[in-house]
């Protein structure tokens, strides 16, 4: 008997029949019956009428639906992961037991070389769980209950978040209330609120803006309390430590000539000027460009402003001397010493300028 | 009780996973009464002696008016005390609350505590059945002020909360939001049926459109219309909102302890048979009586 030949189109459901082989005709319709071929051998049985439903579907449903990755699927993932760790480890000679991530990244760029400028498109391997995003699983037992008391707002992980928060912050204001006091809060300085896609991936869930900024103004609420360790630490969950800019530039230590006046030394460079400025500690205020002085090297006022600004800003006016040597560039751009990025964007074909565009004529 | 008989096959046919649920014994009778159809309960063939058990489990509770002992949780007395007669202003009455209210003094609707005390019984009973045959309560309330409290009182019933933002096809449309074999609530509790903006809760037009039982508490400005088992009472002060989540909470863990007094009996009895289950009914009709 030929096994019934079964079609793939999407929607179409059809009962199973024994041992007739049949011809499908794939049209559109609701109803069809399909010809059967009635010189089937002499053993095939009961000729039936075979009814197809044909259910069009307008919308677009992707083939595996919304990403959903089963537990199985995901340890498999991990079982190739290690193995294939372990032979990458053998391709470059290295000890399998201690090939770590970064040892994994190398090898990949060293094997794979590629000269695309996403990183993001570049070839990775990395362990499953940075791969494939985190997945919920199914949210009720066998009897149909769900685990989570919030489950039917919707949102279960955020609303339950916020009741937590709410309670704590209750609990708080009950004991704080014959003498609200309020300690400092220095472990503040350096850290930052999570942002909402930060929010979003710890809790699996999709947020909106006012979900998110309702959340943060609980917190901020909760800092305004005086709390205990233990609210300490669930605040602390949801700060990220942000690295102070002012402690990136490196300041470097003074050096001392010969007569004991310390000075300084630095560099700047704007389009295609290039300075190094050396500042001395006492002084009177004076201030020599390659040998003359700034008031006869930069007739204009603005020039000498913008040279005069960092003192200033210190009120430090007359209290330091510099020295500075400049070459390359045009008047204003070797007034500077912090470096400007901007250059002279070029221009393009079929435009004026680098922006304008040519007048438009409508017709 | 009429409204109670007519809505538990709905339990029973609703298409719930477990098997014990399919079947039909009190079903058939009660569907007999009613005209319009409703899809029969599918038959499973089961072992004998499992099914005799379950239906004496779920057909014990229904012999007696009173089984779970509702009565003695309050009086006219502790509703008074709980400020659960004062309603609005006069001004705020809805019409169809009309028949509850006793009167009006100082131009503020008093609502008839005798009346509360019955629907407030019917209730609680209702409540304890659902509990008892294992179904899902959701409390419901867009009151902010008590968001915290129901939600802590669903948590340590074990049962479900939803005092947030009503998202817009959540019980009509759940299948999408939630996943295809989700099981949608078998009670509704509102502890407040008016919105933020003082219209009705769209939970209660959904949950008459899903065929779902409602008990809900209103007050003199709500409507009572779509809502099984209305409670008149007052919504607003804190002391009667506590008063209503400890009775709720009360009711619940009390039908879910019968329930596994129950099981843990007949399956005591199982293997001895029927003298076993005989004295077992007499000990549980002994024991409601005397706790009454």
């Amino acid at each position: 008997m030929a096994a019934p030949c079964v079609s793939c189109c999407r929607g179409l459901s059809y009962r199973l029949f024994l041992g007739l082989r049949v011809n499908f005709a794939q049209t559109q319709g609701y109803w069809q019956t399909l010809p059967v071929d009635a010189q089937t051998a002499p053993e095939s049985q009961i000729l039936r009428l075979i009814h197809t439903t044909v259910v069009t579907t307008k919308k677009n449903v992707s083939a595996s639906g919304r990403d959903s990755y089963t537990e199985d699927f995901i340890k498999k993932q991990i079982e190739e992961f290690n193995i294939g760790k372990r032979h990458l480890a053998n391709m470059m000679g290295e000890d399998p037991e201690t090939f770590t991530q970064e040892d994994i990244d190398r090898a990949i760029a060293y094997l794979f070389p590629s000269g695309l400028f996403e990183k993001r498109a570049r070839p990775i391997m990395k362990h499953p769980e940075q791969i494939f995003p985190k997945q919920r699983a199914i949210q009720w037992g066998e009897d149909g209950r769900p685990f989570h008391f919030l489950f039917y707002t919707g949102k279960q992980s955020y609303y339950s978040l916020m009741h937590d928060t709410y309670g704590k912050l209750l609990q708080l204001e009950k004991h704080n209330d014959p003498f609200p006091q309020k300690t400092e809060s220095m472990n503040l300085i350096g850290s930052r609120w999570l942002i909402k896609e930060e929010l979003e991936e710890m809790l699996v869930e999709k947020l909106s803006d006012q979900d998110y900024m309702q959340f943060i103004r609980l917190l901020e609420k909760l800092l305004t309390l005086q709390y205990g360790p233990a609210e300490e630490e669930f605040i602390q969950r949801f700060r990220r430590s942000v690295t102070i800019q002012s402690q990136k530039q490196l300041i470097e230590p003074l050096q001392y000539d010969e007569q004991g006046m310390a000075f300084s030394t630095s560099e700047g460079r704007r389009k295609s000027a290039r300075a190094e400025a050396v500042v001395y500690e006492r002084g009177s205020g004076k201030i020599r460009v390659n040998g003359i002085d700034y008031l006869q090297y930069f007739p204009i006022t603005q020039d000498r402003e913008q040279l005069m600004f960092p003192f200033h800003y210190l009120d430090r006016l007359g209290k330091h001397d510099v020295i500075c040597t400049v070459s390359g560039g045009g008047r204003s751009a070797q007034g500077l010493l912090t470096s400007d990025p901007r250059v002279r964007e070029r221009k393009k074909p079929g435009q004026e300028g680098a922006r304008r565009k040519f007048t438009w004529k409508k017709r | 009780m009429a409204p109670f008989a007519s809505v538990l096959p709905r339990l029973l046919c609703a298409g719930v996973r477990p098997s014990f649920l399919h079947k039909a014994a009190p079903g058939p009778a009660l569907q007999s009464r009613r005209t319009l159809g409703r899809a029969p309960a599918p038959e499973v063939s089961e072992p004998e002696d499992r099914d005799d058990l379950q239906s004496k489990l779920l057909e014990l509770p229904l012999q007696q008016p009173d089984f779970f002992n509702i009565k003695e949780l309050f009086s006219m007395k502790t509703l008074f005390d709980a400020r659960v007669h004062l309603g609005h202003k006069a001004g705020c009455r809805h019409r169809f609350m009309e028949p509850y209210i006793f009167g009006c003094r100082l131009d503020q609707d008093i609502i008839d505590l005798e009346q509360t005390v019955r629907h407030l019984q019917l209730a609680l009973n209702f409540t304890a059945h659902v509990a008892y045959r294992k179904g899902i309560i959701l409390f419901v309330s867009r009151n902010r002020q008590f968001t915290h409290l129901i939600e802590n009182t669903a948590r340590d019933c074990g049962e479900y909360a939803h005092t947030r933002y009503f998202k817009g096809g959540l019980l009509t449309n759940a299948p999408l939001l939630f996943g295809p074999t989700v099981r949608l609530p078998d009670l509704i509790i509102f502890l407040h049926t008016l919105n933020n903006v003082f219209e009705p809760h769209v939970a209660v037009r959904d949950a008459a459109k899903m065929n779902i039982p409602t008990v809900g508490i209103v007050d003199t400005n709500c409507n009572p219309c779509l809502i099984t088992y209305p409670v008149p009472g007052n919504d607003d002060s804190p002391p009667a909102v506590h008063l209503f989540c400890r009775l709720f909470q009360i009711t619940i863990n009390r039908a879910k302890e019968k329930r596994r007094q129950m099981e843990a009996l007949y399956r005591l009895q199982g293997p001895q048979g029927a003298e076993g289950s005989g004295t077992g009914d007499t000990s549980s009709r002994a024991d409601s009586s005397c706790s009454s």
